[in-house]
């Protein structure tokens, strides 16, 4: 009371006050306006540029391109090879990242006791995964092409490709088996079953929405991955649909789209370019989403 | 054969639990085994976890036994104070590439971080939970978009562009390269930013409106601050987006080798320079040799950004 007394008797506080909280308002009108603006415009610009790409590329796609062969001078080349390259090199690659990815992931989660010397295993899995990728290009040519002189090659590109997803499969295993609730864990446990049993039966399954996830995030990367493949594997294909030897040159479409884009001497190199795009988003796009629905489908139910 | 009814099944039901324990040891039974395949599975998986440190270590040896060997032929203030890099005359000065790099990331941060936190607060703070929920899984979906795609909008639509604004004959360079970056790590850094804000307690903001304070004083006086540590890990991130990126700065730096006098003057950086040039030469060559050393000061500078993402968890875990 005797405060707002004091106040009232003096005349300068209250004028400034409402003076500032003019001002104040004002500002809040401000910012609000700027951030629901900058907001929309950004993420509707990127979006935009998307849309325009894929506008560009997709209304002239047909069968014969996405199945043809690619060709050096003539007009009409399509991106066969390259695209089953690009699905090849990355089922390889996950074939080999994921099983070491998934047991390292839990060896972190639930055998690694709390010592210095898991602190530094820690520290290499995060350091692996910032390390940039056209490192692992170059590792990849001083392994492969260097120590065992097998060349640019498709098995070259999925191991280097392999290393880069190996990482993040670790993180992403190691986060979502910890996330699982104690109680469950300790219910099989009490149950009498092995930690094997209890890893197998019952973590596993309940990690399974997050680890899923971890895996098309880099199935999307690895399938985008353009820098360790050119390295790797080349920029070329070896011209034939369906090569499955491992030993062949492997280029992928990714790498395709920076040749065609940069080097290559084809007529219509610039519509092969904007198809390519407009297929290398369609897919990155649908490995994503696919892989996510049944995830939003769950967490739909959940929240239900 | 196979014999599918064995001897201890036909034991009287009080024995049954005793086989259990007694016959262990030489034969194989169901406890040797679980016991084995436990066992066995935890050495995999400490396989695995080792393997993973192995794959880290490989690379930083080789990378630095390879690029040292720069230093048999070029001295070391050659390699890292001149700006001359012309292998073919013996010149192998990599300033030029090292500053491009240095020049490109801050650029590129410079318009990112306020773009990407102003995303990040719209997302977080302003929007209706419907557009949210809209908006959320989109810029998920736009980290996934490979980065070859934003170097070909960049040569295709943004260079173009520039070429008409700024009245130059070549576009190619810094600006055009770190507006390409920043299209590309814009999603990643928001995204971030947008769960550390909305993490921030919902107290917080009670306690902010409840003093009085509308809603720009108390995104900027109390969310903002509370959200700084998980910020900062976005743009750490993002930057090491940035500086390890290649294909995407490739396609429209304009690949020369020479110091920029201005933002639209093609030059190189570490990354553009190596992918450009490993193809072209010997591995048993200088210029391969430095090409593997640039190789290794990226890998370094990344892994110090690893360090200090990890200081700034292991504050962030003392103050909470």
């Amino acid at each position: 009371m005797s405060m707002s007394m004091k106040k009232q008797a003096n005349p300068v506080p209250a004028y400034a006050f409402g003076k500032r909280r003019g001002a104040s308002v004002l500002m809040d009108r401000l910012f609000t306006g700027l951030v629901w603006g900058v907001g929309i415009v950004v993420i509707l610009f990127i979006i935009g540029l998307l849309f325009l790409l894929l506008e560009k590329g997709l209304p002239q796609l047909s069968w014969d391109f996405l199945y043809g062969l690619p060709s050096e001078i003539e007009e009409g080349g399509g991106i066969g090879p390259a695209l089953f390259n690009s699905f090849y090199v990355l089922f390889i690659s996950l074939l080999i990242s994921i099983p070491i990815g998934l047991a390292a992931g839990i060896y972190l989660a639930e055998f690694a006791p709390n010592n210095k010397l898991i602190e530094i295993v820690r520290i290499c899995v995060e350091g692996l995964s910032s390390v940039p990728s056209i490192i692992f290009g170059l590792f990849g040519i001083a392994l492969f092409v260097e120590f065992f002189e097998i060349g640019l090659t498709i098995l070259g590109a999925a191991v280097s490709l392999a290393f880069l997803n190996l990482p993040v499969l670790t993180r992403v295993t190691e986060e979502s088996i910890r996330a699982v609730p104690v109680e469950l864990r300790n219910a099989s446990f009490a149950l009498g079953s092995t930690h094997l049993q209890t890893i197998r039966r019952v973590l596993l399954p309940v990690a399974m929405n997050g680890i899923m996830t971890g895996i098309c995030l880099t199935a999307g990367r690895a399938f985008g991955e353009s820098a360790v493949i050119i390295l790797t594997a080349g920029v070329s294909t070896s011209g034939e649909m369906w090569d499955f030897n491992l030993f062949s040159p492997g280029g992928t479409l990714a790498v395709h789209l920076w040749y065609v884009q940069s080097e290559a001497i084809v007529p219509d190199a610039q519509e092969i370019a904007q198809k390519t795009t407009a297929v290398l988003i369609f897919f990155a796009l649908l490995i994503n989403i696919v892989f996510r629905v049944p995830l939003w489908l769950n967490t739909r139910k959940n929240q239900a | 054969m196979i014999d599918m009814n064995p001897p201890s099944d036909s034991k009287a039901p009080s024995e049954l639990g005793q086989s259990f324990a007694k016959v262990s040891g030489a034969k194989f039974d169901r406890k040797m085994r679980l016991r084995w395949s436990n066992k066995l599975f935890r050495i995999v998986c400490i396989g695995s976890a080792l393997f993973v440190c192995l794959v880290l270590l490989c690379i930083l040896v080789l990378m630095l036994r390879t690029g040292i060997l720069t230093f048999s032929n070029v001295s070391l203030a050659e390699f890292f104070f001149s700006t001359n890099w012309d292998p073919e005359n013996e010149h192998y000065g990599a300033l030029t590439f090292i500053l491009g790099t240095l020049a490109l990331t801050s650029l590129t941060m410079l318009i990112s971080i306020p773009i990407s936190v102003v995303v990040a607060v719209f997302l977080a703070e302003m929007t209706p939970p419907w557009l949210r929920n809209l908006l959320r899984p989109v810029l998920d979906l736009l980290v996934g978009i490979p980065s070859v795609v934003y170097g070909f909008l960049g040569l295709t639509l943004l260079i173009p562009w520039l070429r008409t604004i700024s009245g130059h004959d070549l576009a190619d360079g810094l600006l055009a390269a770190s507006i390409v970056l920043t299209i590309m790590v814009l999603p990643t850094i928001s995204r971030i930013s947008d769960d550390a804000i909305s993490a921030v307690p919902n107290k917080y903001r009670d306690a902010a409106y409840a003093l009085g304070a509308n809603r720009f004083q108390t995104v900027i006086r109390v969310v903002l601050p509370a959200a700084k540590n998980g910020i900062m890990y976005a743009v750490i991130l993002g930057m090491a987006r940035a500086i390890g990126e290649t294909m995407a700065v490739v396609m429209v730096i304009g690949n020369t080798a020479q110091l920029p006098n201005s933002l639209f003057t093609p030059t190189a950086v570490l990354t553009s320079n190596i992918v450009m040039q490993i193809s072209s030469v010997e591995f048993d060559s200088t210029w391969n040799y430095g090409l593997y050393m640039m190789g290794f000061i990226l890998l370094a500078i990344s892994l110090l950004m690893i360090v200090a993402v990890r200081m700034l968890q292991k504050k962030g875990g003392r103050n909470s």
